[in-house]
């Protein structure tokens, strides 16, 4: 009975203790920049690397420079585990101590956070994932996915692949499959993928996975196997990514004709195929490798101190991570020399991200020469620029570069970004109209 | 010593029928209340309104709504969460059919729809029993969340497969969309919870919770003494599912703000069963407890760490908060099965003899 009675007590307490740690110190001598990692859940694999680049690369920057202009950043993770509750227990945690940003680092988190950036005046930096028409800064000052959408992704892909065939007229009567994460993220290309369809007379046959069924794919592969596609798109996160490659090289697809989107390319999704998974391509728009001398600060400064693991140093994702904090330092930076202030808000981040403008020559004082395309055309109303990318293969150990930087078909995405747009505006009556005024680069 | 009803003499039928007998349960009941709609929305911080008070009470009218079904008629399902989503999908289909429609209106006639929707994966359980029924929820389960994301008139054809809610008013003020205020939201959810925590009190204590009890103890008997099996059980899958939907509807449009399919996926029906488990099947004080133990325990271990100064990465935070919640639920069931409510019904019979115990 006492261990009861002691529970209980310990229970009450607890609960009305709770509110006193319902407490925010905000720092005025620091920027505070939240992460959203998950280091946990079905989806760890994909997001520990991502959290320890972005993480290293912030901590090198306070270790190596004292900060961003002379004031140290502030960096707390915030554990979600690709969950939408707990990424919105996040926000409003971390919302207390006014961030300059948000990271969701997931398409279900951004979602929640669009309308809330505007009204709560931190901007949303969703990397190449999240809502596509955020790209449309007129509708969605506040919302910002560079450096490519996904249907830039599509575009890209398609290029390549005509490429690859000698011409788009060489696409006329081949079938090119398309296995996708059965939910919003991998829906989403769907109706640019028929669009292409139409105009270039290929055929499209789809294989949808559901969430739960990412680690069996025998059924789709199975398909695949008797329809006989000229080409294989993948759109796949997380577990997903191992087991369509596992699986293709078991159905003896060819890899060199299987190309996935830049969520589909860690290291940890080829290389459970083993020998199998030699010539599968994927999209990239960074470089991989230790080899920038940015890197080699963070291998200087931080690592063995962080969470990083050095075998996993320098991987692609990590990588990816790396080039989120870049975007992030810029965007800051910019927000510094705008306002002539040291200790920038999230208002003044949001204006640092609309003048983003990192040339070769940024990239190389970055200590980071060619590790991205220049991300130039981040505008007032182009939130995302539709950034060049390119196509790598794996060999078996690491992956190679094997194409140039490619330009998505700005003017097949636009048009549909813009149509997107427009129409959530119009769902969302009362969605506000664009206040902000715009800075010159 | 505090405790106790000697003294409170009941002279009529109708006080001793009464929810709350003893007059010191009313008094708690009232200072519930009172720090509900005053102390909380005037002392509480936006991260206790907004991330730990609206989700709470959504989650127990969820578990109120499953504990209907799976504690009272003693019908298990797994398809709390797909039920969920059928109030939100269907709330956003209304208000962006008939914008001009007040959008509570359309929250509680969401509720309709979900119930009916309930009532046609209701109807197995006039044959099949216990984990049967359970594995034949499952399939509402996989079905309706295969509805979500496969329809995309459900989404209003957005390409993000999303729904995204409006911004709606009563009167002048705005309750749904992101420039509601935290409070107008939260007095929204918490009258509508109280509202049909009432109607739920009402229902179990009436003929209608009589009959499913009995369906509940033992079906054959209830059968003989003439209660019909397949209204009661029906009836008990439309209301609880109506439940499940108002909440479903009230995560989307007051504390979400936009959801994806993955929202109401079988995780979310794990989720509020675990509430209803170790809340107490059959009480509704259980369904506010089991919300408050399985949704805001992890919530304060993870913000422990902080408060006490000691540094710990979230991941490692979170590792150790599952932990010791799923450590916590062994030891509740050990301890007491019939979950938190049975332990506070023994708690106050304690109180009753307190401090001289016989």
């Amino acid at each position: 009975m006492r261990l009861k009675a002691l529970m209980v007590g310990a229970v009450l307490a607890a609960t009305a203790g709770a509110p006193a740690f319902v407490t925010a110190a905000s720092a005025q001598d620091s920027i505070y920049v939240p992460l959203f990692s998950y280091r946990t859940g079905p989806f760890a694999g994909s997001g520990i690397p991502i959290a320890n680049g972005m993480h290293d690369y912030l901590d090198m920057l306070n270790a190596r420079d004292g900060g961003i202009g002379g004031v140290k950043l502030a960096i707390e993770e915030c554990e979600t585990g690709y969950d939408t509750k707990k990424g919105v227990e996040c926000y409003e945690s971390t919302k207390a101590k006014s961030p300059v940003i948000t990271n969701p680092y997931s398409t279900g988190i951004t979602l929640q956070l669009i309308p809330k950036a505007a009204v709560d005046k931190i901007p949303v930096l969703s990397m190449a994932y999240g809502l596509s028409a955020s790209a449309v800064g007129e509708s969605f000052p506040w919302v910002f996915n560079p450096p490519a959408t996904y249907w830039d992704g599509l575009s890209i892909i398609m290029k390549h692949i005509a490429q690859k065939e000698g011409g788009f007229d060489k696409l006329k009567g081949k079938t090119i499959g398309f296995i996708f994460f059965d939910g919003g993220y991998g829906r989403e290309p769907i109706p640019l993928l028929e669009q292409f369809a139409k105009k270039y007379g290929f055929e499209t046959k789809l294989y949808p996975v559901p969430a739960a069924e990412m680690q069996n794919q025998s059924a789709q592969w199975l398909n695949v196997r008797r329809d006989k596609p000229a080409w294989m798109i993948m759109w796949g996160w997380g577990a997903m990514n191992p087991t369509a490659v596992r699986e293709a090289a078991r159905t003896n697809y060819p890899m060199d004709k299987f190309i996935g989107i830049w969520w589909s390319g860690g290291e940890d999704d080829a290389r459970p195929a083993g020998e199998g998974g030699k010539g599968y391509l994927t999209l990239n728009f960074h470089g991989v490798g230790s080899n920038y001398p940015a890197l080699k600060d963070i291998e200087k400064h931080v690592l063995g101190k962080s969470q990083t693991q050095k075998d996993k140093f320098a991987e692609n994702l990590y990588n990816r991570g790396v080039y989120n904090s870049v975007l992030i330092a810029e965007a800051i930076t910019n927000a510094q020399k705008i306002t002539g202030k040291k200790a920038v808000t999230g208002a003044d981040v949001r204006r640092g991200l609309e003048t983003l403008n990192i040339t070769e020559a940024r990239w190389k004082e970055l200590g980071l020469p060619g590790f991205g395309a220049p991300v130039t055309n981040v505008t007032c109303a182009d939130h995302n620029g539709h950034h060049a990318a390119y196509v790598q293969q794996w060999d078996g150990q690491k992956w190679v570069k094997i194409t140039d930087w490619i330009t998505p078909m700005k003017e097949e995405v636009r048009p549909l970004l813009e149509a997107a747009a427009k129409d959530y505006v119009e769902k969302n009556t009362g969605w506000p109209k664009r206040t902000e005024p715009c800075d010159k680069k | 010593m505090l405790y106790r009803e000697a003294g409170q003499f009941k002279t009529n039928y109708f006080a001793d029928q009464a929810v709350f007998p003893i007059r010191q349960d009313r008094i708690g009941v009232a200072i519930i209340l009172l720090l509900a709609f005053v102390a909380i929305p005037l002392y509480g911080s936006n991260f206790l309104l907004q991330a730990v008070v609206i989700p709470f009470l959504i989650y127990s009218l969820a578990s109120i709504g499953l504990n209907l079904l799976t504690g009272y008629t003693g019908l298990l399902s797994l398809g709390t969460g797909a039920f969920m989503g059928v109030g939100a999908y269907a709330c956003y289909k209304l208000t962006s059919l008939f914008p001009g429609v007040n959008i509570l209106i359309w929250m509680i006639c969401s509720g309709f729809v979900a119930a009916a929707v309930g009532v046609v994966f209701g109807l197995p359980s006039l044959r099949i029993k216990g984990f049967y029924l359970a594995i034949a929820t499952l399939a509402a389960q996989f079905f309706l969340q295969w509805c979500f994301v496969r329809i995309p008139w459900l989404v209003n054809y957005n390409v993000s497969n999303a729904i995204e809610v409006p911004q709606r008013m009563l009167g002048d003020i705005v309750i749904t969309g992101p420039n509601a205020s935290l409070h107008t939201r939260y007095f929204t959810v918490l009258i509508i919870v109280v509202a049909m925590t009432w109607i739920a009190s009402n229902i179990v204590h009436g003929r209608i919770g009589r009959m499913w009890m009995a369906v509940r103890d033992q079906d054959i008997a209830a059968e003989l003494m003439g209660i019909r099996l397949l209204r009661t059980k029906l009836l008990a899958f439309a209301v609880s599912s109506f439940y499940c939907g108002v909440a479903g509807a009230m995560l989307v449009f007051l504390w979400y703000g936009g959801a994806e399919a993955e929202t109401f996926n079988i995780n979310q029906s794990f989720f509020v069963l675990f509430m209803v488990i170790i809340g107490g099947l059959g009480s509704l004080l259980g369904s506010y407890l089991g919300a408050a133990l399985i949704f805001g325990l992890p919530i304060l271990l993870r913000l422990l760490p902080d408060a006490l100064g000691v540094p710990m990465h979230s991941a490692t935070i979170e590792h150790m908060s599952f932990l010791i919640v799923g450590g916590l639920i062994i030891i509740f069931l050990i301890v007491e099965p019939h979950g938190l409510a049975r332990l506070w019904q023994i708690t106050k019979q304690k109180l009753r003899v307190w401090p001289f115990p016989y």
